[in-house]
């Protein structure tokens, strides 16, 4: 018996945009339904038009059935008691979910309040209850804070308790794991669970992470530009995809466990809903396009065992058996020559030794006076040599930042050293600084806040090579669009004309203008869609390649890091806990925070999610204005809770260094009782080297 | 690179170019009008005194017979000068101290918003008033350094207050990790992004120029009679507006054509700097 019933659903925008294209699916008691899709295929504007939240402008056709009530056209208040009573919504942004100048506790009983008659006394106590059995800790005290004195996880727990407070009998959680850190990612997911046995409902669970809905769903539907173009049980759709997009979405993730030696990009960008090509939306960017493929757009049609697939040639794949990599041409990424001669005999350029960063905590609005000291990095050490790739992991708050920017600023640090290039940073004039920066570039995060919006592309690339004095310079502009896969036509457009995609690959145009030796990349990979990452990840293995260039790469997707690093550093609370060889790292973590990191990353192989063993941590990060004593990781770390009372003493007391592990070659923990395990299962490809 | 895609979606842009024409007929209108109409504006005619527009005299008469044509003219000449002159420096100066004030902060900010606030609370007239007996008979280009220099506080305010918000962006930071130095990060990152604002204020201070120094000429102080700009025109049109109309109507009407051109052009200028828009 199906909860929610959706028929050809479709929403289009004024102007003709056609966000949703005739969206159709079920959702039985119990399942989890996981709808996935990158940005702009029209998965929000769904869930959005069910809830009957889309703006008045908005056309909805179609039908939505809960319980066999048609939902679409009912008024407004009749929808208002459904809403929040048989269907709640979990956003992505929790901060903005909840009103600031509330309790949290008064926020959920409200909610309570609002669909059921109980007194305030009654619903503050349901507001506890349900705190406490999304898992945040005090529940009774926690309750009477306000949002802004929640983390980001306890916020979405708190969004998870207001949403089962009617015990609904449909849940949407769009994107609800989006900002959250991978250790509290887990958690969260684990409180879903948790909610769904409690109340039973079914679940429609939006999300670009295919990692995620592997672990949760229970049937799966892709979407693309603004329809569903595969659907299935989730087995099915994950190991045998019978629509090249599918395919190509699995091929271009990178996974933790080093499935892949290249990514797989689709190449092009998803079609804009205003301007549709006439046939397939997809078959600009498919591989295995015909000319049939133009004429209209293929239905999704069943293909049998409850599948739905939208492809003229689906029975061509499920008839030769093709996979990803069959459909998809792998690039080719030439090998490095640096990569011959041993670390030991290369150059070192970047080497940090115990640097030290502290923010002063102000308090008082005409005399200010110091209160406490925010560590925000507190004595890191590491080196790269040439052509190598350095990755810093760790999660938000962990000064991974602050350490890029003490890199970047070329200043004298607080305490320690920073060495580029040979040349320390306390003793540099103003011309040796100007000339060394020509040596160290930045790739930011978000490529459209980092591009000067009025700026064409080619005077934002002619920047650098202006502000050096070098010749030559429109040649030079010609030549690095051509580097990064642009035309030389494109340098007089400005950067919003380019999707994200394209605009990192300007940003890594400007970063390359001055043949720099040492790129830092400060997450450049994730604020762009599966698709599109694996296309700029390629291209900057390619050029770190082609031209030698080492990375300093600061990202806290660690199956990114997998795919570019050689070596990699995890950083917790201002401090690294373990540092070493990718394979090292990765295949036999030794400190217990970096076990927890790497068993937190969802594989996208529903099967593997299944089997997994999770080592889940406890609360949240702490505030680096008050760090433990002795180890830092103690009040989250599951073997200090392990451990003898006598044990304990010494992480309480002591603080752990950077210890190299005996078997390895280049491999340190910083714990006192490092040992390495395996987490993740290593792939089959991976145990034949 | 910039200039050359600003400059060609500039003449793509047809209010930019309607408003581009207006204001060179206007030039042309002040500057060449004179030699077409049979009076100078020196010249009194004794005969028509407050006499309304017609064959010979085409915009009427002032009352002592003075020419409105040629007169007016005249004082177009004047008041296109000052008035483009004004806006310029203010908003210049207003961009400029602003973003140096919001890009530096600490005593730098301190030292200008002080600055700033000082002028705001200082009365202008007052200054003028005990400045002006100083620079009589000096250049007419110390005028429009005065009225300038009261025009500009409230823009550069806000401008500071904008300047400390693009500060933190992430393409600030990219100029300032490439070598650039601060100044030239203020000049091509800080002001252009500002530049919606700063055009909107500029083509306000061009109108607000040409009333204001009919204000200051009250004071004894700008244009002296005899000789005219579109200010005195309006202001002593302004009185017998009903009784008189052609004293008003054309200095008034010049000057909501100037302000009007100048507005055209703004927008094109500002849509021309705005890759969001679509020309």
């Amino acid at each position: 018996m199906s909860i929610l019933e959706v028929r050809d659903l479709t929403v289009t925008f004024p102007g003709g945009i056609q966000a949703v294209r005739g969206v159709s699916y079920d959702v039985a008691q119990g399942e989890v339904l996981g709808i996935v899709g990158e940005s702009g295929s029209g998965k929000s504007v769904t869930s959005l038009a069910i809830m009957g939240l889309l703006p008045q402008n908005a056309v909805v056709s179609g039908s939505v059935k809960l319980h066999g009530q048609e939902l679409l056209g009912m008024e407004e208040g009749e929808l208002t008691r459904v809403r929040g009573k048989a269907i709640s919504m979990i956003f992505q942004d929790p901060l903005s979910a909840f009103t600031p100048v509330y309790t949290i506790g008064d926020q959920i009983a409200e909610a309570v309040r609002v669909h059921q008659k109980v007194g305030k006394d009654k619903a503050a106590k349901r507001a506890v209850e349900l705190l406490d059995l999304v898992g945040i800790p005090h529940p009774d005290v926690r309750a009477k804070a306000f949002p802004h004195e929640f983390s980001g996880g306890m916020r979405q727990r708190a969004m998870i308790a207001m949403a089962i407070a009617n015990d609904p009998d449909l849940l949407i959680c769009d994107e609800p794991t989006t900002a959250l850190d991978v250790t509290i990612q887990a958690q969260v997911l684990e409180v879903l669970k948790t909610a769904q046995a409690e109340t039973g409902a079914g679940i429609v669970m939006i999300t670009h992470d295919l990692g995620v809905i592997a672990g949760m769903a229970d049937r799966v539907l892709v979407m693309y530009a603004g329809r569903p173009v595969e659907q299935g049980v989730v087995d099915d759709i994950y190991y045998r995809p019978r629509m090249p997009y599918t395919m190509g979405l699995l091929a271009s993730i990178p996974r933790v466990d080093g499935e892949q030696d290249t990514l797989v990009p689709i190449e092009g960008n998803p079609p804009s809903p205003a301007a549709l090509p006439p046939g397939c939306p997809f078959a600009p960017r498919c591989p295995m396009h015909i000319d049939a493929c133009d004429d209209e757009e293929p239905p999704l049609t069943q293909i049998g065992g409850g599948r739905h697939v939208a492809c003229i040639r689906s029975r061509e794949i499920e008839h030769k058996g093709m996979t990803g990599a069959d459909v998809f041409p792998v690039p080719v990424i030439p090998p490095s020559d640096v990569a011959r001669v041993p670390r030991e005999e290369r150059e070192t350029v970047l080497e940090l030794d115990s640097l030290v960063r502290h923010y002063p905590l102000m308090k008082g609005a005409v005399f200010k006076r110091r209160v406490g000291t925010v560590h925000a990095v507190d004595g890191i050490t590491f080196d790269i040599a040439e052509g190598e790739t350095l990755a810093l992991v760790g999660e938000s708050g962990c000064g991974k930042t602050t350490t890029l920017q003490q890199i970047m600023q070329l200043t004298p640090p607080q305490s320690g050293r920073v060495v580029v290039l040979g040349k320390d940073s306390s003793q540099l004039d103003k011309a040796a600084r100007k000339a060394l920066r020509g040596d160290l570039q930045i790739v930011f995060q978000d490529p459209m806040a980092a591009l000067d919006p009025r700026m064409p592309v080619g005077d934002i690339i002619a920047e650098p090579l202006r502000a050096h004095g070098r010749k030559n310079v429109s040649q030079r502009v010609a030549e690095l669009l051509t580097l990064v896969g642009l035309a030389p036509e494109h340098a007089e457009r400005y950067p919003q004309q380019f999707s994200g995609g394209q605009r990192q690959r300007i940003g890594i145009a400007r970063a390359l203008a001055l043949e720099p030796k040492l790129i830092v990349l400060d997450e450049p990979v994730s604020a762009l869609d599966v698709s599109i990452q694996a296309g700029v990840i390629n291209l900057l293995e390619e050029l770190k390649n082609q031209l030698g260039l080492s990375y300093l790469f600061v990202a806290h997707d660690l199956a990114v890091v997998r795919h570019l690093a050689d070596r990699v550093a995890v950083m917790y609370l201002g401090r690294i806990a373990e540092i070493g060889a990718v394979e090292n790292v990765y295949d036999r973590p030794a400190h217990p925070y970096t076990q927890a990191l790497l068993s937190a990353i969802p594989l996208p192989d529903p099967e593997m999610e299944r089997s997994r063993k999770r080592i889940l941590l406890e609360g949240d990060l702490p505030s680096p204005a008050d760090p433990p004593s002795g180890c830092r990781f103690r009040t989250r770390c599951p073997k200090f809770a392990r451990l003898s009372e006598a044990d304990k003493q010494r992480c309480v007391n002591e603080e752990p260094s950077v210890a190299r592990l005996a078997r390895a070659k280049d491999h340190g923990a910083a714990c006192h009782y490092a040992e390495e395990i395996e987490v993740i299962t290593a792939s089959e490809n991976q145990e034949e080297q | 690179m910039r200039s050359k895609v600003v400059l060609g979606r500039l003449l793509r842009n047809r209010q930019a170019r309607y408003g581009g024409i207006a204001l060179i007929l206007l030039i042309a209108l002040a500057y060449i009008g004179p030699y077409l109409g049979a009076y100078d504006w020196t010249d009194k005619d004794f005969l028509a005194f407050l006499s309304p527009p017609d064959a010979d005299h085409w915009w009427g008469t002032t009352s002592i017979g003075q020419d409105m044509y040629a007169v007016t003219l005249r004082g177009m000449q004047k008041s296109i000068v000052i008035g483009l002159l004004v806006a310029l420096f203010a908003t210049g100066l207003a961009a400029l101290v602003g973003a140096f004030a919001g890009y530096f902060g600490g005593w730098v900010d301190k030292v200008l918003m002080w600055g700033v606030d000082l002028l705001l609370v200082l009365p202008s007239f007052l200054i003028i008033a005990i400045i002006s007996p100083r620079l009589r008979g000096a250049s007419w280009l110390w005028f429009v350094v005065l009225l300038a220099a009261f025009a500009w506080m409230i823009t550069s305010r806000v401008v500071r207050s904008m300047t400390l918000s693009l500060r933190e962006r992430e393409y600030v930071q990219a100029a300032l990790y490439m070598g650039i130095p601060r100044w030239k990060i203020i000049l091509r990152h800080i002001v252009p992004n500002l530049s919606s604002l700063l055009i909107i204020d500029a083509t306000l201070n061009v109108s607000g120029a040409v009333i204001g120094e009919a204000a200051l000429s009250f004071f004894g102080f700008g244009i002296q009679p005899p000789d005219v700009s579109l200010g005195t025109l309006i202001a002593e049109g302004a009185r017998n507006a009903t009784g008189y109309p052609w004293l008003f109507a054309f200095p008034a009407g010049l000057l909501v054509l100037l302000v009007l051109a100048i507005n055209l052009i703004g927008d094109g200028l500002r849509d021309a700097l705005d890759p969001g828009s679509n020309t």
